[in-house]
């Protein structure tokens, strides 16, 4: 049997930080080390060692937003070395495991950078622009209650899977931050088209779409010039063919709308 | 006291639909006089939300992460059950009743459990309106599968995902509500007390954790749906925030606090690495549909390679021991079965702290691609954590801390003993009893939130003048004096330890003395090691920072406070329950082969606990259980 390569040894780190105390202040770099860091530990946990330390030194810790540390609820997130979530494809930061790096690394640790989320401290970022989407129009208008049966409503599978894999995204917004222009055609292409692959939600598509483009607009999320970076950085692999059937979706409300 | 869960009598299968008809309605024009508080947006609290502010009640709703669609819901994997016999094997309402109540080890009301067996099929229902992928057959038809606990397959899913994309369609409901303005949303915000003015909610004190502010809240009405308290074992499932905070707040103002010591042990996580380790990862239950349970038979084949393990020397022990479930038994029983192969000396992986959980025969039987469609999000997040394929070798699995049956009293309103009081989902105690089967917490969060509270609240509120108190009131003032004071404390401490250690320590006295087997003196140790600890901490806890700004540590500080003193009355709980059913084992009473023995005669009632002050003994209520249509009978999964 392959065990994991449960080697105990231990790696120190450079760590070079973002710290910046709140929006209004200007941020820097700092440089710390983190000590006594194991491969089986993950990109968070190496953080929380060495946040425990920096306590005892007197300093303040390395803020950051983490949550379910299980890749799922898109609460955490920071640029590892220059790449969203860090240098290992299809997971989130709380998924990367520091058996990636090797004993002596520098590692640069920075917030999501985009205009539409403005830095809270460190490495938290405000996100909220992403919750104004959703409700521009990110949803089926369905009342509780007085809805027909579940089966009275069928769905291809391929549908399904289509829905299922947009639906996938965990609203992290790293797609985002890997975006030279600052887009969010990826997060909200995937709603689109979650959306748009039931019967019950093609009622609203139209209408859908059109809200949730301009708000985008509005909120100074930039636009698409199809770089893939967004696609590259997605911990969920959702695929830039969203963000072509969000295109054909607006086009189609625009022309028929 | 004898409480009184208020169910309505009569023929079960009438209860809900004659209470419903019993219940006062508030005119369609008056429900905008009325403010309601949610706190909590997960599954419940966001499906509650929503369902409210749909009615044209005025909401406002508070969560602690950034945003409502983070709850700690969204990590349930597995699936969400539904009595709609689709695949007809037998499936009924009554039939989901009946194996909750006996899951739950008879120590749940059946008023409860009916409803939520009979609103379980409207749940589908709505999730499917919302556009929740759930996974289809080939004909566009709902496919379903098998969990811990049923015979039947009557569990709905979206992949491996199924807590995300209910909580994506209830936070989209909730979105589309604060979009028409019915609901306001109050993201980054800790409730750190309750306001209870002459006996009765009144409204919330939150800290704004962006600015540290503290923040009042008045509302005619106040829910809780704030999840669940296994952190209390610093290793556990849940989300990093996931606290008691809400409920203890509550706890301490009058709410009482039911079968804290009611927690579930989830058999299927992932082993702990190391001491570093800040939380343990659950791998669905949906997994021991196809996935074998074994460990080796001789002790010295632990260490060796799985090739070189012949079948004949595999003990299968859950096929062995419950021919009938197998490795379908449920969880709890699943989980005792582990740790026996484990303290046994047959457990395999570092420290010999691990099962194997073996899909060969079923790759063999079904093809690995099969495998890979049910269930290949959870090999992968496997393979990522452990740098294994368990496609090629068995999954190493150990039982940890998941989820909390326990949580504040209600009646069959979800109204909780303080009036305008609500609790929903987790945070109450009402439907699983000692212990909750697989799937069906993501269903009670549901149905609370969509299909119980909008109904119950009504009346409720039906019966009161709107907006008579606000937070101009000096109850108001006082208890935000009381939050700001708690905060001062807690950072003028300036001590040596940081509040991880101390959180640490706690979930080792937890999981040591009080976690999955526990004895009268483990349990008092535990007594004089809490009380201990939580000393020291108000001593010697170092909080770094002010209270101004977004502060961490100062928010752990507070969670882990708590977790000192609601453990206690955890160990309380479970020192007084003489008695082993679901969750809670106590060595003492088990049978000749290691089954629990539940003692009907002195035990079968909910225990809730009163509280009286920091250091001095909480005062226990009884709320008799009664069973009519099901019979009090030896819970058996042979
Ligand atoms: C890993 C995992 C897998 C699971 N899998 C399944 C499964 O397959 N099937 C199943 O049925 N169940 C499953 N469960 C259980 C189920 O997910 C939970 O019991 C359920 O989702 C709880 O929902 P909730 O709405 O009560 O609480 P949560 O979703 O925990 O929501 C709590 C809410 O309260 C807020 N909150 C908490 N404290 C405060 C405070 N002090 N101030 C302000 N806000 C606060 C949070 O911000 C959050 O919005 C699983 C659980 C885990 C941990
Ligand atoms: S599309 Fe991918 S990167 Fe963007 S928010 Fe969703 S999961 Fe994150
Ligand atoms: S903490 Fe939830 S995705 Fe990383």
């Amino acid at each position: 049997m392959s065990h994991a390569a449960s080697n105990h040894e231990t790696m120190t780190l450079k760590i070079f930080a973002w710290r910046q105390k709140n929006a209004q202040e200007k941020g820097r770099f700092e440089q710390y080390t983190a000590k006594n860091i194991i491969p089986e530990m993950s990109f968070l946990e190496m953080i929380d060692v060495l946040n425990e330390d920096l306590i005892a030194q007197g300093i303040d810790p390395i803020v950051f937003d983490n949550d379910c540390r299980e890749g799922i609820c898109g609460t955490c997130g920071m640029v590892v070395n220059g790449v969203p979530h860090g240098p290992e494809d299809l997971v989130t930061s709380c998924q990367l495991h520091m058996r990636r790096f090797k004993d002596g690394d520098s590692i640069y640790l920075e917030p999501w950078r985009a205009k539409a989320f403005p830095i809270i401290r460190d490495l938290v970022v405000d996100r909220t622009a992403m919750d104004k989407l959703i409700e521009s129009g990110g949803y089926i208008s369905a009342h509780t209650g007085g809805v027909p049966d579940g089966n009275a409503i069928p769905v291809s599978k391929p549908d399904a899977d289509t829905g299922m894999d947009a639906a996938e995204c965990i609203g992290c917004g790293a797609c985002v931050a890997a975006c030279p222009n600052g887009s969010a055609m990826l997060f909200v292409g995937a709603k689109v088209t979650h959306l748009a692959s039931y019967p019950q939600g093609r009622i609203e598509a139209a209408q859908r779409v059109c809200d949730m483009t301009d708000t985008m607009v509005k909120l100074g999320f930039g636009n698409c010039s199809n770089h893939y970076e967004c696609e590259a950085a997605c911990p969920k692999g959702i695929s830039v063919r969203f963000i072509a059937k969000l295109n054909r979706e607006y086009i189609k409300a625009k022309i028929c709308g | 006291m004898i409480l009184d869960g208020k169910c309505p009598s009569g023929p079960i299968e009438k209860t809900w639909d004659k209470h419903r008809f019993d219940m006062k309605l508030v005119n369609p024009a008056n429900k905008r006089k009325f403010k309601v508080l949610m706190v909590g947006t997960g599954l419940a609290g966001a499906a509650g939300a929503a369902s409210l502010g749909e009615l044209g009640y005025n909401v406002e709703a508070f969560c602690y992460q950034d945003s409502p669609r983070r709850a700690h819901s969204i990590a349930a994997q597995g699936g969400i059950n539904a009595a709609k016999n689709y695949p007809n094997d037998g499936d009924s309402i009554y039939r989901l009743f009946y194996d909750t109540i006996k899951g739950g080890d008879f120590r749940a009301r059946e008023a409860d459990v009916w409803r939520l067996a009979q609103v379980s099929n409207n749940i589908i229902d709505q999730c499917v309106a919302q556009g929740v992928p759930f996974a289809r057959d080939y004909a566009g038809y709902l496919d379903n599968r098998s969990f811990g606990g049923a015979q039947v397959s009557r569990t709905f899913y979206a992949r491996g995902q199924t807590g995300q994309q209910l909580l994506l369609g209830a936070y989209q409901a909730l979105a589309r509500q604060i979009n028409a303005g019915s609901v306001k949303m109050f993201a980054r915000r800790e409730m750190l007390d309750l306001v209870v003015v002459d006996g009765v909610a009144r409204g919330i004190i939150c800290r704004n954790l962006v600015n540290g502010e503290i923040e009042t809240y008045w509302g005619d009405a106040v829910c809780l749906a704030t999840g669940g308290y296994v952190n209390v074992f610093y290793l556990s499932t849940n989300a990093m925030g996931c606290s008691v905070t809400a409920q203890w707040k509550a706890a301490k103002k009058g709410a009482y606090f039911a079968n804290p010591c009611y927690t579930q042990i989830h058999p299927t996580c992932i082993p702990q690495s190391g001491d570093h380790q800040s939380k343990l990862t659950l791998m669905s239950e949906s997994l021991r549909n196809d996935g074998r349970c074994w460990v080796p038979k001789k002790k010295e084949d632990c260490g060796k390679p799985v090739s070189e393990i012949p079948d004949e020397a595999r003990d299968y022990y859950l096929e062995r021991k419950y021919p009938s479930f197998g490795n379908l038994a449920p969880r709890d029983i699943a989980s005792r079965a582990a740790k026996e192969q484990c303290d046994d000396g047959r457990g395999v992986g570092p420290g010999g702290r691990g099962v194997y959980l073996d899909f060969a025969s079923s790759i063999n039987r079904l093809g690995e691609d099969k495998i890979r469609e049910r269930y290949g999000n959870l090999f992968q997040m496997y393979e990522k954590i452990t740098d294994e394929n368990a496609y090629k070798v068995p999954m190493r699995m150990y039982p940890a801390p998941h989820y909390s049956m326990g949580g504040l009293w209600v009646d069959y309103n979800l109204q909780s003993n303080i009036p305008g009081l609500f609790v929903l989902g987790e945070a109450n105690f009402s439907v699983h009893g000692a212990n909750r089967l697989g799937a069906s917490a993501l269903m009670q969060g549901l149905a609370d939130g969509y299909f119980v509270i909008p109904y119950t609240i009504a009346d409720y509120l039906a019966r009161i003048t709107p907006g008579t108190i606000k937070d101009d009131h000096p109850a108001f003032k006082a208890a935000k004096a009381e939050v700001e004071a708690n905060t001062k404390r807690l950072i003028g401490i300036n001590g040596k330890k940081t509040v991880t250690e101390f959180h640490r320590s706690l979930g080792k006295i937890m999981w040591e003395n009080v976690g999955m087997a526990r004895n009268e003196a483990s349990l008092k140790y535990a007594l004089e090691e809490i009380p201990k600890l939580r000393e020291e901490f108000w001593q010697n806890v170092k909080v770094t920072g002010s209270g101004a700004e977004l502060n961490q540590q100062l928010e752990n500080a507070g969670r882990v406070a708590d977790f000192l003193e609601f453990g206690e009355l955890f160990a309380r709980d479970a020192l007084h329950r003489k008695e082993s059913c679901g969750g809670h084992f106590r060595t003492e009473y088990q049978s000749e082969d290691g089954e629990a023995m539940r003692d009907d005669e002195n035990f079968c009632y909910v225990g809730a606990w009163e509280y009286k002050g920091v250091n001095k003994e909480p005062e226990l209520h009884k709320e008799p259980l009664k069973f009519e249509n099901v019979h009090l009978a030896v819970r058996s999964y042979k």
